[in-house]
């Protein structure tokens, strides 16, 4: 056999082979239309989903169900998705829509009403939708604005501490923050402003920022590894921003992800310039596995899974009494008072906001 | 068909012309139903999704979108920025496509192996690559204080980058086999050089310089990671347009507007390749490519190397070793040693069995766009091929051209019934990274197919061979060169797809690109670190994988 007809017949093969594998495959992978009755259950969500291995073992075997997990995209993008396909949903639980997002996904009927075990150990201030139960809290995180240390320590500065701090001349072509556009970190800086200076004063305080040089890209992989000055990638780029819109648990995260590990962080938050984030599961409208979806809500709240996701998503728990990673406590320093913004003036808002800010700021 | 129709008598005649076009139509019906139904149904779905509202069409929508002052500057820079894209791209690599096809020189089949590895990149990754040779600090900014990051340069520039390849291996696929000794004949008749460059090569090139740039235009037109990285957040193209309106904006109207405008900007342009293309084609001498490259003679053909090699090593091998220099950057392989446990949450698996997963996809990716391609290619071969097929050749190019989230919004409300309840299913990521592999492997290939004298098939018809024999003794090993050259463009593009892999990929199994992606997305030196390591690994499988696929070739000289 020459090799030209070798090859012909491995392309045809395997064409062959694939064409039947077309129609044979969407019959054998049950997408969330099990019904009741089936032992999987789809838990759908955004690309930083994560957990312990152990931990979602363990799940499984006690509740009998095996769990899949389709990763949709960012955040606003999994939640248009879920959105769109309501009516016939590509999985039972919804995890990880946040606060901008969430008058978005009820007003649509994302969601049925399920009040999840253990709900009444959620912490006050993170409930939401009164008895309605439409929505779970699962993981609250804090937008803040980073520093490097090494960085304010060599030119004898003090970092910022505030919003207010940012438009000061010390600080002038320092900060790198994300598009507010396309970016989560870059949207919640934007709420942060907004909620700190009301309605009508955001807009004069980002000409102020924009002023003192304030540098926007398109989003958190670029702003933290390539442009702020205390990470890995900045390091190595000889980034010169020493001021970037990051997470509260990102110092923590340099820390962990370090080897050999420091014994302080590299990097500081500035913890006046924070807005309050947090994310939230329910159970979709159309769940073809509502008894599988309501098991799978309740063990997001256990206290199993809320201690094991800090050090996994990098958010902190909602859970009263869950405890956090003693290099949480250690390396990340709480918020104080972040700003927050009730979810309904945010969707009212949030559009006619980010247009303006893209004329005042990127223009 | 006139030599076989002497003895013949009409009746069987008109027989086997009615056989030849119902084999033709054979040929195209996998390729058309598969068009339709992982491309135009799902697009279809989407956009009618956000135009009809409650049963009423509202198409006065296309007319409010187009008054807005922001989306014509949108479609305008979209417009300008891939055409500058484009004619940047061919005048850099089209001397690029010379020296790899005529040219011969060490090293040569590793440095065409890696000049495709860019395709294979996560914009993420490019984009760290390219701020170190354009942005601070940079290698431009060290030996001349030059700055191209956040201008319209960066982009330009990482639009080569990606798509050089695509011209070396779209125009030198062709370059290669053409026989230099018609260029020769015209020299002997008294032509001066450039004067039978012009009148011999030139217009047998035509078609595969059509091609790529068809292509590249396409990819450029679409762009969106590199304008965005690269030219800063005040730069927008109808695809970021359409991602913002689609995935944050959530006004599917809007985005359904912007569709249609991407459909027709690109309709127009591929009509017009189609027209410049039909007038041009004609059948060439085509020899065995490896009679063709010879040693550098001369001091021109010395220059010309020289600076292929330099232009090279500049916009394609520099950005890359900076990747590899970044994922060496810590004591003994530590990037690396850490790419081997899994940390359990992130991944549920170590993130080195990603390659397993991407070479996975992309093996079945490239068999579905090879297979579908040709059949596709073959069926447009035909001279007699009808106004009807034309037409097909130019919507085969569409999925290049229209944006990722509209298909694969499109994705989700469209195949999720059964009998095509794909949504979950893992097959829907190499069918959909074969959208984009398809329309590489009919441009790589028609113009081999179309160059192929058609006296030849008709010889062989003539001495009785079946059509399925004259296609594998006639043009297959004509066009095996340019099937393996496609068929390695699909495997890179499988290898480095982003969009629909993110769609579908179980944390269980993530492939190359999106585990780097999610590397990136965490703060920690330990994880830049592994996505730099794994970015590197992602390039070597690349070069790898297309290095085999060369090898493929037999060189059977005397072929032709």
């Amino acid at each position: 056999m020459s090799t030209t007809r070798k090859f012909t017949a491995v392309a045809l093969g395997l064409g062959l082979v694939t064409l039947p594998a077309l129609t044979a495959c969407g019959s054998s992978s049950g997408s969330g239309n099990g019904g009741s009755g089936s032992r999987t259950v789809t838990l759908v969500s955004h690309d930083s989903w994560a957990v312990s291995k152990s931990v979602l073992a363990d799940f499984e075997k006690q509740s009998g169900y095996k769990v899949r997990v389709l990763k949709d995209g960012d955040a606003g993008q999994a939640v248009n998705k879920a959105i769109l396909t309501k009516d016939n949903p590509q999985g039972d639980v919804f995890f990880g829509v946040d606060n901008t997002l969430l008058s978005r996904a009820l007003d649509n009927g994302l969601f049925q009403s399920y009040e999840a075990k253990d709900s009444d150990l959620v912490k006050a201030e993170y409930r939401v939708d009164g008895d309605k139960h439409r929505v779970t809290p699962i993981d609250t995180g804090d937008i803040c604005v980073n520093y490097d240390k090494a960085w304010f320590g060599a030119h004898k500065l003090t970092p910022p501490s505030s919003f207010a701090d940012l438009v000061k001349p010390a600080y002038k072509n320092l900060l790198v923050t994300e598009n507010a556009s396309t970016s989560s970190p870059g949207l919640g800086f934007l709420l942060g402003s907004a909620a700190a200076y009301g309605d009508d004063g955001w807009q004069g305080y980002w000409k102020k920022l924009k002023a003192n040089g304030v540098k926007v890209v398109d989003g958190w992989e670029q702003a933290y590894n390539e442009e702020f000055s205390g990470s890995a990638g900045g390091r190595k780029a000889k980034a010169d921003r020493p001021l970037v819109v990051s997470y509260a648990s990102s110092p923590p995260a340099e820390v962990i992800y370090a080897d050999p590990r420091p014994t302080t962080a590299p990097t500081g938050v500035a913890t006046g310039t924070c807005f309050r984030q947090t994310e939230y599961a329910g159970l979709l409208s159309n769940a073809g596995n509502t008894k599988g979806g309501k098991a799978l809500l309740d063990f997001l709240l256990t206290k199993r899974f809320q201690e094991d996701m800090p050090l996994n998503m990098f958010v902190y728990p909602v859970r009263e009494g869950a405890r956090v990673p003693a290099e949480f406590t250690q390396y990340g320093p709480q918020a104080k008072d972040p700003e927050t913004m009730d979810p309904a003036k945010i969707a009212g808002s949030r559009d006619q906001w980010v247009k303006s800010w893209t004329s005042l700021v990127l223009k | 068909m006139d030599l076989t129709r002497t003895e013949v008598a009409p009746r069987k005649g008109r027989a086997r012309a009615a056989r030849g076009s119902a084999a033709r139509l054979g040929l195209m019906v996998v390729p058309v139903a598969f068009f339709a139904v992982f491309f135009a149904y799902p697009v279809a779905a989407i956009v009618a999704r956000g135009l009809d509202v409650d049963g009423v069409w509202r198409l006065g929508r296309i007319v409010d979108v187009l008054t807005q002052p922001d989306i014509r500057h949108v479609l305008w820079f979209t417009t300008w920025q891939a055409l500058a894209s484009t004619a940047l791209t061919l005048l850099i690599a089209l001397p690029g496509a010379y020296v790899f096809a005529r040219l011969d020189f060490p090293g040569k089949q590793v440095l065409r192996a890696v000049v495709t590895v860019p395709f294979v990149l996560p914009t993420v990754v490019v984009g760290t690559a390219f701020l170190a040779l354009v942005g601070r600090g940079g290698l431009l900014d060290e030996l001349w204080g030059v700055r191209l990051d956040t201008t319209v340069w960066a982009i330009l520039l990482a639009h080569v980058f990606f798509n050089y390849a695509v011209v070396v291996r779209t125009v030198g696929g062709l370059w290669a086999q053409l026989d230099p000794r018609q260029e020769e004949a015209a020299r002997m008749l008294g032509a001066s050089r450039p004067a039978a460059w012009r009148r011999v090569t030139l217009p047998a090139l035509a078609p595969a310089v059509a091609a790529a740039a068809l292509m590249v235009f396409l990819f450029t037109f679409t762009s969106f990671g590199v304008v965005q990285i690269l030219g800063g957040p005040t730069f927008s193209t109808l695809e970021v347009e359409i991602y913002r309106q689609t995935s944050e904006i959530f006004d599917l109207s809007t985005a359904a507007v912007l569709t249609l405008i991407q459909f027709g900007a690109v309709g127009a342009v591929l009509a017009l390749h189609a027209w410049t293309v039909r007038r041009r084609e004609t059948a060439l001498r085509l020899v065995d490519a490896s009679l063709t490259a010879r040693r550098p003679r001369g001091a021109g053909q010395w220059a010309l190397l020289a600076g292929v090699l330099a232009s090279v090593a500049l916009l394609l091998v520099l950005p890359l070793a900076v990747l590899v220099q970044r994922s060496l950057d810590a004591p003994d392989f530590g990037y690396y040693r850490a790419l081997t446990s899994d940390d359990g949450g992130i991944f549920l698996v170590a993130p080195i069995e990603a390659i397993g997963n991407s070479l996975e996809y992309a093996v079945v990716a490239t068999a579905i766009a090879v297979l579908v391609g040709a059949l596709a290619a073959v069926a447009l071969t035909r001279r007699d091929a009808g106004r009807l097929v034309r037409g097909f050749d130019a919507l085969l190019m569409l999925p290049l051209g229209v944006s990722a989230v509209t298909v694969g919004f499109g994705f989700l409300i469209a195949l999720d019934e059964p009998p095509l309840n794909l949504r979950s299913s893992w097959i829907l990521v190499p069918l959909a990274q074969a959208l984009v592999g398809i329309p590489f492997v009919v441009r790589t290939m028609l113009p081999v197919l179309r160059a192929v004298d058609g006296r030849l098939r008709e010889a062989a018809a003539v001495l009785g061979a079946s059509p399925w024999r004259v296609w594998r003794e006639v043009d297959l090993p004509m066009v095996r060169r340019a099937l393996l050259i496609a068929a390695g463009f699909a495997f890179a593009v499988s290898l480095g797809e982003f969009g629909a892999t993110v769609f579908i990929a179980r944390p269980d199994n993530p492939t190359l690109p999106v585990a780097v992606a999610r590397l990136l997305g965490r703060a920690g030196e330990l994880n830049y670190g592994q996505a730099m390591a794994l970015s590197t690994i992602l390039m070597v499988v690349c070069a790898v994988a297309l290095l085999v696929l060369e090898r493929l070739r037999t060189d059977r000289t005397g072929e032709f």
